[in-house]
Order: C-alpha cells, then structure tokens, then sequence
C-alpha cells in the first residue's frame, strides 16, 4: 500500500513534465482495477478447484488429481483455457442483442461490488460512506443480467431458470437487507471501514468484538438469504441441473459461458465478504496480518457454503417461498425491533 | 464527493470491456468457427422445440415482485433510520415502529389473503 504523499509525489512528477492531470490518476485507477480482477479470477479458479475437492472428499473420493502436478491443483487453469478455445454458438432464434449483453452485465454488477470491500485496513479501492448500501444496490443488477440471459436465449429452460432466479432473488433480498440493519443499528454508520472499526473491541471483555456475538440471529438470517441470493444449493432451484439443465446460461457456451461462472463465484466470494465485514469483525484479529484475517474468514464461510451443498437436499418451490416470507422475514422485523428496544434502553442517549 | 463515484464508474467500464476484450478479441482469435443449422438450434434435449419460450407468465410471479418492490422502498427509509437512531433515541423507535407495524399488517394481509402461496 502506497502512502498519500508517495503518491501526490507521482501526480506531481507528471505534472512537471506537462502531462494533463488526468493521465496519472487514470493510470493508477486502471492499476487498482487490474489487480481486482487478477485477483477475482484467481480467486475464483482457486474456489472452483477447492469446491471441486471438497466435494470428492465429501463423497469419499479423490476428485481433480492429474492436471499440475500435486491434487490436480491447475485443474481450473485448464478448464478456463479449454472455454477459451471452445466455438461460441449464439442459437438463430435467439435475441442477439440481449443476448451478448447479458454476461457484460453479470460481470460488470458483480466487479463494481468489489469497490467498497475491505480487505484491510487502507485496502479498500474506495471507502463510499454509503458503502453496504451501495453493494446491496449493486448486487441486485444481476438479476437484471440473469434475466436477460434467460429473455434472450430464447429457451424454455432458460426462461423459466431466469423467472424463478428472479423470483428467488428479490425473495430473500427483503430479509437479506432487513438483517443487515440490526448490526447497523449499532454501529451507526453505512461506511464499511467503520463498522470493521466498530468490532474492534471486545464484549463483556472476553469475547470478541465481534458483531455475530450480540446480533446470531441476523448472522444466520443473513446467511441463508446469501446463499439463497447466489443461487446455491439447497437453494439452486433456478439451476437445477436434473430439470432445467443449469437454467438461464443453458445456451451460452465457450468463453460467454465462463464469463457467467466467473461472475457467480465473484459474487459467492462478495456475500461471504459481507458476511466477514459486517459479522466477523472484518479484518480484526491478532497476530497475523489483517488481509490474512480477512480472507481467512471469508474463505471459511465459503467452505460452509461448499459444505451445506452436500448436507442438504434441494428445497422445493413452494418451501423456498414459505421461509423466505414468513419464517426468514418475520424473524428479521423481530430481530429490528429487539435490537432497537435494546440499544435505547442499554445506550446512553447522545 | 462525486469524485468518490469515479472508481464506480470505471470498474462498470472496465467490466464491460473484460468481457468484450475476453469473447470478441482473445477468444475470437483462438477459437474455431463453423457453424452449421443443427447447432444454432434452440436447445431442447434433441426435440424440435414446438412454440416460443416468450409465454404469459403467471401471476405469482408478479404478486410476490409487488411485495418485494414494497419492501424494498421501505429499506431505504429503514437504512436512514438506522444511522441516526442514536441521536434520535426514543422518538426513532415509536415512529419507525408505526411505520413498521403498518408494513407488517400489509403483510399479514397478504398472508391470510393467500398470497404468499406458491401454488
């Protein structure tokens, strides 16, 4: 991480030589954009052939072994070279427009989440103050991205992946955010630094600062509704593999095809990191380094996501409606409406 | 503060020229291209498809789409609420509680009406 004056140096060296003022800040903006996205493709690669693991030893096998070397650990290189070298067939019934459309924006909603992550202190592309405001609103222009894939393939199992996606994800999305405020309401601020900084502490002096420790019940809330929002199992009814083979990318292959995964693991990656942020205590933690802390964290909740794929079984339509609206969002009003209760009673008014 | 947004505005660029860079240049180059009418039909397990994806949908889909749009309006005004709930202390709570419970009878409304049935 630079310093403010190492870099106000450099954007003064330019403008020594007459360079416009633009051109350095460009330069580097373009640099922070590079490095997220190295690190969203590695970072997916790396879960793919994680998850791909995880899953054969769960099921007592070996899963990917041969390509690389050791555990098959390039397997996902492979894979992502061999879509690149596929055709790309648009179907002629399909509309063409909308339908090349489609993965830019998945891709492009879940790359514009990552400005207000915070990966450690200082490490963070931008510190929005209205931060996690500004991912919940983000986020859900996938949806319109999905919806679009599903509306321009032009067929039948992707329109009804792409329906029931958007049905699922502006389900869970009401309790997903109502959630989210209980922690809010104590840190007090939208700006992701802040409520990393806020965990900082510890409660009742033994336990951890941690945001999870006073508001359990939003963090499991938040969790289910973020499992539900990234189209996983037991919540992957938009994909369905054995009814709607895979659903709304049914007809997208080669290189369009990965932008799509790619994308979907970004965004398993963002919710876990909210997850982290708002619950975990970000960043927070002793001894080692707190970018380490943080993807430790992260990285844990998304091998509990890998894990609940295998313990449980897909829900049904009808099931998946039911715990949205009356179980998952009742709870969340109740879980408001005591922290509320709690922190005018327990809080010094100031 | 509007300068804040610039890296919003770049990564939703930059995110659309990753994927044009990565299908319409890279791929272009290295992958084959030769299409015939059986593979740019639409997919359907092997059958001819017999009509158009491009149906009436169900009314379901658009009752539980009025309900979210409902709480999703209501977030909003939930978000504000919630920074400033500790300067406002007591007064936050009853007010936004009102404004809440008439939420909740919308609800409760929707529910005895069935309209939360997946059927």
């Amino acid at each position: 991480m630079v310093s403010a004056g190492a870099l106000e140096q450099f954007y003064a060296l330019f403008e020594a030589w007459g360079i416009p003022w633009i051109v350095p800040r460009l330069a580097i903006m373009l640099g922070v954009v590079s490095i997220i996205i190295g690190f969203i493709s590695v970072s997916a690669m790396f879960l793919i052939w994680w998850e791909r693991k995880i899953s054969a030893h769960i099921q007592a096998r070996f899963g990917p072994m041969r390509v690389g070397g050791w555990h098959g650990w390039a397997q996902s290189i492979a894979d992502g070279l061999k879509l690149l070298l596929k055709e790309d067939i648009i179907p002629t019934r399909a509309d063409r427009p909308v339908f090349i459309l489609a993965p830019i924006v998945v891709f492009a909603a879940s790359l514009a989440t990552y400005v207000v992550i915070p990966f450690g202190p200082g490490l963070i592309v931008q510190d929005l103050n209205i931060g996690i405001l500004y991912i919940i609103a983000i986020s859900s222009l996938t949806v319109v991205g999905i919806i679009m894939a599903g509306w321009g393939s032009n067929n039948k199992y992707a329109a009804l992946g792409a329906l029931r996606s958007a049905a699922q994800a502006v389900s869970y999305e009401v309790p997903l955010v109502i959630s989210l405020l209980g922690p809010l309401l104590l840190v007090g601020s939208l700006r992701m630094t802040d409520i990393v900084e806020y965990q900082g502490g510890t409660w009742l002096g033994i336990l951890p600062g941690w945001l999870i420790v006073v508001q359990p019940l939003a963090f499991l809330i938040y969790f289910t509704c973020a499992v539900a929002e990234t189209n996983r199992l037991p919540f992957d009814i938009p994909e369905a593999e054995s009814e709607l083979v895979s659903g709304f990318h049914v007809e997208y292959s080669g290189m369009r095809f990965a932008i799509f995964f790619l994308a979907e693991y970004a965004n398993m990656f963002v919710v876990c990191a909210i997850a982290t942020t708002v619950f975990l205590g970000g960043w927070q933690g002793p001894l080692l380094a707190p970018w380490v802390w943080f993807l430790l964290k992260t990285y844990f909740l998304l091998f509990v996501m890998i894990w609940l794929r295998w313990t449980l079984a897909r829900v049904r339509v009808d099931q998946l409606m039911h715990v949205a609206w009356k179980v998952l969002l009742p709870l969340a009003f109740v879980n408001l409406g005591i922290t509320g209760l709690l922190v005018l009673v327990l809080s010094p008014m100031g | 503060m509007a300068a804040d947004y610039a890296y919003v505005a770049l990564f939703l660029i930059v995110g659309l020229l990753f994927v044009v860079l990565n299908i319409d240049v890279l791929s272009r180059i290295i992958r084959p291209a030769n299409p015939t009418p059986e593979k740019l039909t639409t997919y359907e397990c092997g059958e001819d498809p017999i009509g158009g994806p491009w149906l009436r949908i169900h009314i379901r889909y658009y009752l539980f789409t009025l309900m979210f749009i409902l709480f999703a309006v209501e977030t909003v005004f939930l978000f504000l609420w919630a920074i400033v709930y500790r300067s406002l202390g007591l007064f936050a709570f009853i007010e936004m509680m009102i404004f809440i419970v008439i939420l909740l009878v919308g609800l409760a409304y929707a529910w005895a009406k069935g309209a939360l049935e997946w059927v």
